[in-house]
């Protein structure tokens, strides 16, 4: 196959992380919170994953209840977490950004130990080649396509339906814009505000999961997945807030983070040791570049919604 | 009474309200019980990851004896604990002022790492060459502007165009990162891109006394100096002004761009010192985890202490007191290293939690204690 698709396929495989991570962070950001727990939250979802199918793997389950349980896993520990930062932030109305912070901490803590008792061969090696259904047989960049990439388009494109189509979608964002509004119509704020944190939660967890078990599919997967959570809110920014922009987005992303490594196996190109460095700079770099343009065209559609950050007390003036 | 009972307004058994007046021994008693209870819940979690605890109940009194253990049984061990409480001190003055006037600046991270690098460029360039104390004052110098410039930029776009600051300072780091270590490639020809540690360029110790005595005794100046500043000074008190209400800042003439710039310049330099005192006074050398997270951790400790500079000597006290706490358990019990990380993980959201009731206050209906009683 041509090295430049494949070369495309693997950066909209390796996207998918980024674009499963920020589709859950836009969902919570959209309720008026800044979720900074996101990248605890995707650990703790691939542990959670990877725990359950370390449990089921001796009893040699029927394909597609190994993946619907594998999932069930990462969701359930994911939406408890979750569910930890929305008690803070809704009910005790915690500062978001320290409560955040703390999750990650935690949530890549307890990644780490857990994954210390987990056996690869048990979590890993069976199950990996059922997630990457239907191309599990390739040897080129389409083996990388696996089930819950398909299921990760998905949900990037019903996120989007569901925020800009329907009413629902439309309260929830009435709710991150002006909570006290959104009240006054008789909005539940606190309902709105945790079912959308929970729920991206959820989804941002089941990118933790995918990029261990079917992405990098490898044993040492989960040291680096601190980093693309962190890389998942730089592109919130990049989408403008847009579920279905993340799918251009992470593949963007994708690009610009694997080509330090992609590019040097394409003819007529040297990459030098000391551009490498470089190359892994270019997301963040033009994740901030996008952030600088779109606060100085100061568009209202394409800025972060109004009440981001800030804690409701519906008795406070 | 009996005449609002049979109206059909739906009045929930209890309300919120904000207290107006916080009591301070009422608060700090909260707090504590939430730090107890934390240490409790992080037992019960230990119980269940630790297999040795989990065989031998008994072991527990191990467990938190290993809190004072990691902290307090050598001198050693204390003064490692000082230096420590030190830098992330140093760090969690830095993010302060910018957070007194609510500007998000999470990338103290990336500012500090920028001083290290500062720190260790000159020690690599000129080391050797010229004369040892000319070095280290270089290497302050450089520090404080890597630093500053580091985290001027988020400003000037915040105070031109109200760019997004938490998440331009989020990004920064990672670019820090990079930039680290593209120059540790550039250093170091073997390709390993670890750069080992640099003969000039230390910061001596005092003549008397432990090797990290200087250190700490920069951070306690630099405590008293910031807490002088924030509370006694005009520019402290237009920072103030500025978190309370940008708007009340303008119409009171503030210039408020100005005062955002001139507040994160500052942060900047802190950060650049602390940076210094990794750079020169501990490590003589750059990675990317030079400073390991403790940027984060700095705006926990920060928030923590209620932004007050002398509060923070407690709050960065108790974080690594948990922290060398907690790796001594992990060390005691044999138990991944990543252990500490879920413990403080979980006694921070008890102290976050508890501050909501500090703040806020449960008001119960009045007649409920009429109903109850029927």
């Amino acid at each position: 196959m041509n090295v430049w698709l494949n070369f495309l396929i693997e950066s909209l495989a390796f996207g998918a992380v980024f674009m499963y991570g920020s589709t859950g962070e836009i969902l919570t950001e959209k309720a008026g919170h800044l979720n900074l727990g996101i990248p605890g939250i995707m650990c703790m979802g691939g542990a959670g994953g990877c725990l359950v199918l370390n449990l089921i793997g001796p009893l040699n389950l029927p394909p597609f209840l190994v993946i619907i349980l594998g999932m069930a896993g990462a969701l359930a520990m994911s939406m408890l977490m979750g569910l930890i930062y929305s008690f803070l932030t809704v009910t005790l109305r915690a500062n978001q950004n320290v409560t955040g912070l703390a999750l990650t901490t935690f949530g890549v803590g307890l990644m780490k130990v857990i994954f210390s008792k987990l056996d690869p061969t048990v979590y890993l090696v069976g199950p990996k080649k059922i997630f990457r259904w239907p191309f599990a047989g390739r040897t080129d960049a389409l083996q990388y396509l696996g089930v819950l990439f398909f299921v990760g388009v998905a949900i990037a494109i019903i996120a989007s339906w569901v925020l800009f189509r329907t009413k629902v979608g439309l309260r929830l964002r009435a709710v991150g814009e002006n909570p006290g509004t959104a009240d006054a119509v008789g909005i539940n704020v606190t309902k709105y505000k945790y079912l959308a944190t929970c729920i991206g939660s959820g989804i941002s967890g089941l990118g933790g999961f995918y990029c261990i078990i079917d992405y990098m599919a490898s044993q040492e997967a989960y040291l680096s997945l601190e980093a693309f959570g962190w890389l998942s809110i730089a592109l919130v920014i990049f989408a403008l807030w847009r579920p279905h922009m993340t799918i251009i987005g992470s593949t963007v992303f994708g690009f610009l983070f694997s080509c330090s490594s992609y590019i040097a196996n394409i003819e007529g190109i040297t990459v030098t040791m000391a551009a490498k460095p470089l190359l892994k700079m270019l997301p963040y770099l033009v994740t901030i570049l996008v952030l600088i343009v779109t606060s100085i065209r100061n568009k209202r559609e394409n800025q972060p919604p109004a009440s981001l950050g800030l804690a409701y007390f519906r008795e406070e003036r | 009474m009996s005449e609002q009972k049979k109206t059909s307004v739906h009045e929930p058994l209890f309300h919120l309200a904000k207290r107006t007046n916080v009591n301070p021994l009422r608060a700090t008693l909260i707090r504590i019980a939430a730090i107890v209870l934390g240490l409790v819940v992080c037992g019960l979690v230990a119980f269940l990851l630790i297999e040795k605890l989990n065989q031998n109940p008994g072991k527990i009194g191990d467990f938190y004896n290993c809190f004072i253990k990691g902290s307090f049984s050598t001198e050693r061990k204390l003064w490692k604990f000082l230096k420590n409480m030190a830098v992330l001190q140093c760090i969690s003055l830095a993010v302060t002022p910018a957070f007194r006037m609510r500007f998000w600046n999470i990338g103290a991270e990336g500012q500090t790492l920028m001083g290290v690098l500062g720190a260790i460029t000159m020690a690599f360039y000129f080391g050797g060459k010229v004369p040892e104390w000319q070095l280290l004052i270089m290497m302050f110098i450089a520090a404080l502007i890597y630093g500053a410039v580091w985290a001027v930029i988020p400003a000037l776009f915040k105070a031109k165009w109200n760019t997004n600051e938490t998440l331009f300072t989020l990004m920064m780091n990672y670019v820090a990162t990079y930039v680290v270590s593209y120059f540790l490639v550039i250093w170091v020809p073997s390709g390993s891109s670890t750069l080992g540690k640099l003969k000039y360029g230390k910061l001596p110790p005092l003549p008397f006394g432990n090797q990290y005595l200087l250190i700490i005794l920069i951070v306690l100046v630099l405590t008293v100096l910031l807490y002088v500043y924030l509370k006694y000074t005009q520019q402290g008190y237009e920072i103030s002004v500025v978190g309370e209400s940008v708007r009340t800042a303008q119409y009171s003439g503030i210039n408020v761009q100005k005062v955002i710039i001139r507040t994160m310049v500052v942060s900047g330099l802190l950060c650049g010192v602390a940076g210094y005192l990794i750079g020169s006074g501990l490590d003589q050398s750059v990675t990317t985890e030079s400073v390991g997270g403790q940027g984060f951790t700095a705006i926990i400790v920060s928030w923590l202490a209620n932004f007050n500079p002398i509060m923070m000597i407690v709050t960065s006290g108790l974080i690594s007191f948990l922290n060398s706490g907690a790796a001594q358990i992990s060390q005691d019990f044999n138990v991944s290293g990543a252990l500490p990380d879920v413990i403080v993980g979980i006694i921070l959201f008890f102290i976050i939690g508890c501050e909501f009731f500090i703040n806020y206050k449960f008001v119960f209906r009045k007649s409920a204690g009429k109903e109850a009683a029927k």
